[in-house]
């Protein structure tokens, strides 16, 4: 298990920003020839000031078999990182060793072309991504069937809906079978249900113990995926392990000025936290319209008055969507010593469809006893829920229960009459 | 798990040029991406026009009728003795397929963009597959030549055995060519317009119209630089029995050569940083 399959040493990459803005043409570059021995210019031919370390000093070893999370906010360096080890692009400097065959999925549908046809399209795609064209063909059924496009095969992929084009896309692609495999954010494209299939189908992928790379927004597929991650900041590898710990320390970072902040005292803490529903049965994928109730099991070893438990419901880009405690009800906590089990009630039709984190916090009016984020994720699914109805998706987080009234106007209905 | 060490293929990406530069294995290996390269482009080159495959034949065929009007019939140009349409589109069907595979190849990384930025593969094979694409217009366009050549009663000389050499000099003259100029448009967006005037006055050096015996003698060495020359003289000598491209060909073999070998390590230095440019 302790076999190195991708060893990475020292690597950066540095752009030369004003090389790609300007549009590059010989006349461009003779004119900055002719003005050379005015101007010092860096060895690399464009002002020093011009260049840009997307990537530096980055040093890991990523064990055979591992999954590992790569995440941190744009311009991070994710994606240079992913390009560097595909091969695509080259370093400026370091070094990285990789054991065995990649395959990198770094856009979904990559090389597809829009006169081609869907069967013509799965030929191209499956050789670009490195498949042999007798594994392609063996495989075809398969790819028809998980990218659910069967009638529409021998049309051009221009005809097709988007949907369908990233289904087609990602069908090929999962047939892909390296040792290991690098996937940058593609489950950003498609509804809900194709992302939750193309999870799978990773999972499926980690499970086989290959070894996998994964760049992504959200943090509840990182959590749920992988064994460990890497958060890069600014193109620095800031912090690598655990990854709850890791995606913890990426989400605290981002919600500046929020529990991380604090630090924790005492020996007081949380001990479980669990989601169930209302009869207190173990809830998975709790629906829209269905009350999530989260269960937090705490411990108070001594005497702590005012003391406080509180949740924190995070989205998936880490985003604090509301935050609650038990005063908020009006409820007050024992003070202990003893454990204690507090639940707090989402109300129905209040999260909308999608991925969530929660947060828990116990304090009291001296200190932070006990944080813990995430403590949980979760998927809020569409369900039968009356908010999607009439529309297939809603934006934001949460539902608000507003108050409406549409009525003509006096003036304006006075106005017509005359 | 059990232990396979080193079992696994190992790859190391460092800085430099050196680290990324295409091998000939590594083509070799990436041969099924090559043909459906190739494939796609053949596929959809011809999608949605009404003649479709039949311009291939129709490019140089319509050349052909208008140089014999204006060269062969107005200005008299000799055509080493065999009849003028046969002998101009004899040197049509090689020239057209070098014009195509040339303007082609240029703009084929920069059109491959979006693969190159997604997907690592052997760079080489963009220029490759551009150069290889346009042989199927060639094989039309040949059929044509050969049912032209009938028409004429014309009959092949024993030399036509060399015509598959003069063929590949064509193509590895355009891939030459192709490697550099596929490469510096990444950076140099000009070679868009370079390309077509520089495929005119190529036209112009290369015996299409007239018979490089027309070159005076003190020149013809010279001339010969031009390894298109050679193959268009070849392709009649072989086809047609004139007299072939003789000391040309030994220029022709040297130019390529060299071309080609500057062309490859050329690509080489900047196929690691071609998407950073692009």
């Amino acid at each position: 298990m302790s076999e190195v399959a991708i060893r990475i040493r020292g690597l950066g990459k540095r752009y030369m920003i004003g090389a790609r803005e300007q549009y590059d043409t010989l006349r461009d570059r003779i004119a900055a020839a002719a003005s050379r021995p005015f101007r010092r210019m860096a060895p690399g031919g464009f002002g020093a000031s011009a260049t840009i370390w997307a990537l530096r000093d980055v040093t890991h070893d990523i064990r055979r078999g591992e999954v590992v999370g790569i995440i941190g906010g744009n311009g991070a360096g994710k994606s240079t990182l992913l390009k560097m080890l595909s091969r695509i692009t080259l370093p400026t400097e370091g070094e990285v060793e990789i054991h065995g065959r990649v395959g990198s999925l770094l856009e979904i549908g990559t090389g597809f072309h829009p006169d081609l046809t869907g069967r013509e399209n799965i030929l191209l795609n499956g050789a670009i991504l490195g498949m042999r064209k007798a594994e392609i063909e063996r495989k075809f059924d398969d790819i028809v069937d998980f990218a659910e496009v069967g009638g529409f095969i021998d049309t051009p992929v221009k005809h097709y809906s988007s949907g369908m084009y990233v289904r087609l896309g990602f069908a090929v692609a999962a047939q892909m079978e390296p040792e290991i495999l690098i996937v940058d954010e593609v489950l950003a494209v498609g509804d809900v249900r194709f992302q939750r299939k193309c999870l799978g189908k990773l999972d499926d992928v980690a499970r086989g113990g290959r070894t996998v790379l994964f760049v992504s927004h959200n943090m509840a597929a990182v959590q749920r995926l992988c064994t460990s991650a890497m958060l890069l900041d600014r193109g620095r590898l800031v912090r690598v392990g655990d990854v709850r710990a890791t995606v913890g320390a990426y989400l605290g970072g981002e919600a500046r000025g929020g529990f991380a902040a604090a630090a924790r005292t005492g020996d007081a803490q949380i001990l479980s936290a669990d989601l169930e529903d209302r009869g207190g049965r173990p809830l998975e994928n709790p629906s829209c319209s269905q009350p999530i109730v989260c269960r937090i099991r705490f411990a108070l070893p001594r005497r702590s008055p005012g003391t406080r438990i509180g949740i924190g419901v995070l989205g998936s880009d880490g985003t604090t969507v509301f935050t609650t405690n038990n005063a908020d009800a009006g409820t007050t906590c024992p003070s202990g010593p003893g454990e204690f089990d507090a639940r707090v009630t989402i109300p129905p039709n209040t999260l909308l469809a999608g991925d969530f984190h929660v947060a828990l916090c116990l304090w009291n009016s001296a200190a932070i006893l006990d944080l813990q984020e995430p403590a949980l994720s979760f998927s809020v699914e569409a369900g039968g829920s009356a908010l999607y109805a009439e529309n297939a998706t809603r934006k934001g987080y949460v539902h608000i229960d507003c108050a409406w009234s549409v009525v003509p106007r006096i003036e304006a209905s006075a106005a017509v009459l005359t | 798990m059990t232990a396979q060490p080193s079992a696994l293929a190992v790859t190391y990406i460092r800085p430099g040029a050196r680290s990324m530069s295409f091998t000939l294995r590594e083509v070799w290996q990436a041969r099924e991406l090559l043909y459906f390269l190739v494939w796609r482009d053949v596929k959809v080159r011809y999608k949605q026009t009404v003649l479709g495959i039949g311009w291939s034949v129709l490019q140089p065929f319509l050349t052909m009728v208008v140089f014999t009007v204006f060269f062969g019939r107005l200005a008299k140009v000799p055509s080493d003795g065999v009849p003028y349409p046969v002998f101009s589109l004899a040197a049509l069907v090689p020239w057209t397929y070098f014009a195509a595979a040339a303007t082609n190849g240029a703009t084929s990384l920069v059109g491959n963009q979006h693969l190159v930025a997604k997907v690592y593969f052997p760079r080489v094979l963009v220029p490759l597959a551009a150069v290889l694409m346009p042989v199927v217009d060639l094989a039309m366009a040949f059929g044509m030549l050969i049912l032209l050549m009938a028409w004429y009663h014309v009959v092949p000389p024993p030399a036509a055995v060399a015509l598959p050499l003069y063929a590949v000099l064509g193509a590895l003259t355009a891939f030459a060519v192709t490697l550099w100029t596929s490469a510096l448009s990444v950076r140099y967006r000009d070679a868009r317009y370079v390309l077509p005037f520089l495929m005119q006055i190529w036209l112009f050096v290369t015996p299409v119209a007239y018979p490089a015996s027309m070159v005076p003698e003190r020149w013809r060495l010279i001339y010969a630089l031009n390894p298109m020359a050679t193959v268009v003289e070849g392709f009649r000598s072989s086809l047609l029995g004139t007299p072939g491209p003789g000391a040309m060909a030994v220029i022709a073999v040297a130019t390529v050569a060299v071309t080609l070998s500057a062309g490859i390590a050329y690509f080489r230095s900047v196929e690691g940083t071609i998407v950073d440019l692009a």
